[in-house]
């Protein structure tokens, strides 16, 4: 299958042993990160739940899990999915085009949840 | 190599035979797939957040919701969740090293950590059907509501173990005096069919054959009720305790009414929270379950192809790469449901 119509950018994709090292050193270190923090985030769900926390607690634990979520977030995105190394403009392509979309999205129906939810608790479902 | 391997010529760059991203088709086809998947799927969680946030009652809480693990009896609040988290993240790991394996033209490496990737994928799954049908099955006490309309959720140290049924009026099967156990057919189950639906009366319940018996049964330790939703009498987030608990339980279950106590879920009522509750619980779990599966089953495809020595010959294993970026994207979902839908 000898084509001449398109560059092959897969061949350049190869590494060499000692890169590979570097490589999974970085693999290692994002597992180790991915799971401590999933079981700080494990150990704070059974000890400080919403059935016994809290006011501001809570709500510090709440934004603390959403924070925590978006830091495994950018380390399966960047390091597993190699996003990090790919070009700038791939880059921003997948990042910028969904963060608009999602973070509008979010912020829409949360504001609706809660105008309705208002409207519900006054004048009944 | 079988591919013209043509250096990139930036002097025409509009002369076509370049991608703008420098990725293959391939790949930048999978990140536009993957891009408008995660908008699915951060579309459903935020309809989630929609409908948490119109609901007025308490919404169901995670660590109370599942605390079960398959083998063992007791309160185990949210480690079957983790477990299934922690496998995600492995196998994401294991694929990534298969990824990087490929990238050094290691057949040997991708054989092996693919094959581990497939069998993490497949516990996973596993994982989740357990959870499913543990979910639908319910707890020991269900949800009960009680003579005012509220409605609690039951927590209790142990659930009494009934012994028998004693068959006081004859039907078209049993006997008068017959004395039902365990061996005749699972006493539990047909305990809470009967609540559920309303056969039994002061103790006495109604079996399929239209005979009545007396139902034995030890006392629970600990019951305790959370009203969950407002009645007449107590209010969201009230406690009944110790011998009140027990009494009001029982009044609802032995009441012959149907309905009182709902077990488990289904798409029109659960005892967990409201009825949209489980239904984003089937919807998002199921929906990322279906994705998973599929992820298992492109992984199977890619690793006959690597035993066959497909990618080998083709000079590159980007393949291995493409599989991977949709078996990384569906842990990225799981991260974001196991907060969304456990924790928070």
């Amino acid at each position: 299958m000898e084509r001449d119509d398109i560059i092959e950018y897969s061949l350049h994709n190869h590494h060499s042993e000692e890169e590979g090292k570097k490589v999974r050193k970085k693999i290692y270190f994002v597992t180790f990160l991915l799971s401590a923090i999933t079981i700080l985030e494990v150990v704070v769900g059974i000890f400080m739940s919403r059935a016994n926390t809290f006011g501001a607690a809570w709500e510090t634990i709440k934004w603390m899990y959403v924070a925590l979520t978006v830091v495994k977030a950018y380390y399966i995105v960047m390091t597993f999915m190699h996003l990090g190394e790919e070009r700038r403009d791939l880059k921003q392509w997948v990042l910028v085009s969904y963060l608009i979309l999602i973070i509008y999205t979010i912020i829409v129906l949360i504001d609706e949840g809660n105008a309705v939810g208002h409207d519900w608790s006054f004048y009944g479902v | 190599m079988a591919f013209n391997t043509t250096e990139i010529n930036y002097a025409e760059p509009w002369s076509g035979k370049q991608s703008p991203f420098k990725v293959s088709y391939g790949k930048l086809m999978m990140w536009m797939f993957l891009v408008s998947d995660a908008l699915t799927f951060g579309g459903f969680l935020a309809a989630y957040g929609f409908s948490r946030h119109a609901y007025s009652g308490e919404w169901p809480i995670g660590e109370r919701t599942f605390h079960a693990i398959p083998f063992f009896e007791g309160n185990f609040p949210l480690l079957y969740v983790a477990f299934m988290t922690f496998l995600l993240i492995i196998s994401s790991v294991t694929m990534v090293l298969a990824v990087e394996a490929g990238h050094r033209m290691d057949r040997k490496g991708v054989t092996k950590w693919l094959a581990a990737t497939i069998v993490g994928g497949l516990i996973f799954v596993g994982s989740q059907a357990w959870e499913w049908s543990h979910f639908i099955h319910g707890s020991d006490f269900g949800k009960v509501e009680l003579a005012d309309g509220s409605k609690a959720v039951v927590h209790a140290e142990s659930f009494g173990e009934i012994q028998n049924f004693t068959v006081q009026t004859a039907g078209s099967h049993y006997q008068v005096g017959q004395v039902l156990t365990n061996k005749d057919f699972d006493l539990k189950h047909e305990f809470q069919h009967a609540i559920e639906a309303g056969h039994i009366k002061d103790g006495m319940i109604s079996l399929h054959d239209g005979s009545i018996a007396k139902v034995a049964k030890n006392d629970d330790t600990h019951l305790q009720l959370n009203i969950v939703e407002a009645g007449g009498k107590y209010g969201l987030g009230d406690k009944i305790e110790g011998a009140d608990a027990s009494k009001q339980y029982y009044e609802a279950a032995y009441s012959g009414e149907a309905k009182r106590i709902v077990y488990g879920a289904n798409m029109t009522r659960n005892e967990y929270g409201p009825s949209i509750y489980a239904n984003y619980f089937f919807f998002i779990t199921g929906f990322h379950g279906f994705h998973v599966t599929i992820g298992i089953i492109i992984n199977i495809i890619i690793f006959l192809n690597v035993l066959k020595g497909t990618y080998e010959k083709r000079g590159h294993y980007e393949m291995v790469e493409k599989g991977g970026l949709y078996w990384h994207f569906v842990d990225l979902v799981w991260v974001f449901v196991f907060t969304f839908f456990y924790l928070v």
